[in-house]
């Protein structure tokens, strides 16, 4: 190949290799100004975790709110976490840092169980 | 004790002094105002609506003590927005028995978010009841905080580290147990070891004959596991009080009345001050049951019982508010 055209090749090459590098870091950067945070919530209500098992990503803050006319609470079995005791409509939250799971209980009515799966 | 009527019934057929006929009859009697009394190990129902003709000499007994249960002072939802009132009620019921109680024995839920305020709510309000001394057990309501250092500073003195005691009257020799504490997830009331190592040696060297009443929050046999109705390590504690012919087990938790009988001892449940709570099963959930409110009284109640010397167990009479 004749070396001007090599070069413009390579040239031409190289730009679109940038170019898609800085269009994916365009991209990433975008991506993480635009995603909020993730959120999920569970309800307490009628003696039960509702949902009772839910699957999260990390960095994920979980919000439990207690719609029971009864008081509750949010007790990590491994000890991770504990909410103070919940009367109707209060809120508790935990953020997630790390993937693996996390069963808990309401320290009250201990029957009440529920698990938090972190991916 | 002779007469023979159609409202007392007498039978044995095992023959081994468990009227079990006569008890499940006075089961479906409880929630309509009966009391049963058990005298020399027969089963006798009597309605309420007899009381007058009864013979005082089988009412009477040389101790008499009131229960009540589940006050949850600082509730305040729809089933019941006023459970000082409703105490208040129940005191007044203690106040018309005809044999004052000398004591008052309180199963627990004393609070409903174990606050300073709402303990002192329930002193209170007791300090009018005929019956001066309280002694009380706690409920899962009144340990919420620090392992349970707001219930145990004001109401543990005298008992041991963890909250439970014994003491005596009349012969008759009773213990506080706590069923609330260090709860496992899924899991039901339990005692503990140390509990149960104390246990073993308070009544260790009780001569036989001893009366024993048992009272603790949790139901010590199993009502109803799928709601946290029962006591996972009781069997070890009943076995320790397996010598002894008269043993009386109260508890409260579940608001509403239940009796089982299990050859010397007699399960007994009481009801709230509070709010009642639904039957096993009947429900999705166990929490607070709402009633029309001019029935709410009617669902609410105390227990009285009665010890007579020489007779085996003790007379275990349910009265509701109104």
């Amino acid at each position: 190949m004749r070396r001007s055209v090599f070069i413009a090749s390579l040239t031409a090459l190289t730009v679109m290799g940038l170019g898609g590098i800085v269009a994916e870091h365009k991209s990433f950067a975008a991506g993480a100004q635009e995603k909020p945070a993730s959120t999920a919530e569970v309800k307490i209500d009628n003696f039960v975790f509702g949902p009772a098992a839910i699957t999260v990503t990390v960095g994920t803050t979980v919000t439990w709110i207690n719609r029971d006319d009864i008081p509750h609470t949010v007790v990590s079995t491994e000890k991770l976490f504990k909410s103070k005791v919940l009367d109707t409509d209060e809120k508790f939250s935990f953020t997630f840092t790390k993937p693996g799971e996390y069963p808990y209980f309401c320290s009250i009515h201990p029957k009440m169980t529920g698990k938090v799966v972190v991916q | 004790m002779g007469r023979n009527t159609k409202d007392e019934i007498l039978h044995d057929h095992n023959h081994d002094g468990v009227d079990r006929r006569g008890f499940l009859k006075c089961m479906a009697w409880a929630g309509t105002g009966a009391f049963c009394v058990m005298q020399g190990g027969v089963l006798k129902s009597y309605s309420m609506s007899r009381l007058a003709e009864m013979n005082p000499r089988d009412m009477i007994g040389e101790l008499s003590f009131v229960q009540i249960s589940d006050s949850h002072m600082g509730f305040n939802k729809a089933a019941n927005p006023d459970v000082a009132a409703t105490l208040q009620a129940a005191v007044a019921k203690i106040n018309s028995l005809s044999t004052p109680p000398e004591f008052l024995l309180h199963t627990g839920d004393i609070s409903h978010l174990s606050k300073p305020e709402e303990f002192d709510g329930v002193e209170q309000i007791l300090k009018s009841a005929s019956a001066k001394d309280v002694f009380y057990v706690p409920g899962e309501h009144d340990v919420l905080n620090d392992d349970g250092k707001g219930y145990l500073d004001r109401f543990g003195k005298g008992a041991q580290p963890g909250g439970w005691y014994s003491f005596e009257k009349k012969g008759v020799h009773f213990v506080g147990l706590v069923n609330v504490m260090n709860l496992k997830a899924g899991g039901l009331g339990t005692l503990g070891h140390d509990q149960l190592e104390w246990l073993e040696k308070d009544v260790k060297h009780l001569k036989s004959s001893t009366p024993i009443v048992v009272f603790a929050h949790i139901p010590l046999w199993t009502v109803y596991p799928d709601w946290g109705w029962g006591t996972e390590d009781s069997a070890q504690a009943l076995a320790y009080l397996k010598k002894f012919g008269s043993v009386t087990v109260l508890n409260g938790h579940i608001h509403q009345t239940m009796q089982k009988v299990e050859g010397n001892v007699t399960f007994h449940t009481a009801c709230s001050t509070a709010f009642p709570q639904p039957k096993p099963g009947e429900a999705p959930s166990p929490g607070p049951m709402k009633v029309p409110a001019e029935q709410l009284r009617s669902v609410l109640g105390i227990t009285d019982v009665n010890y007579v010397r020489g007779q085996n167990a003790l007379a275990v009479v349910d009265s509701t508010l109104a």
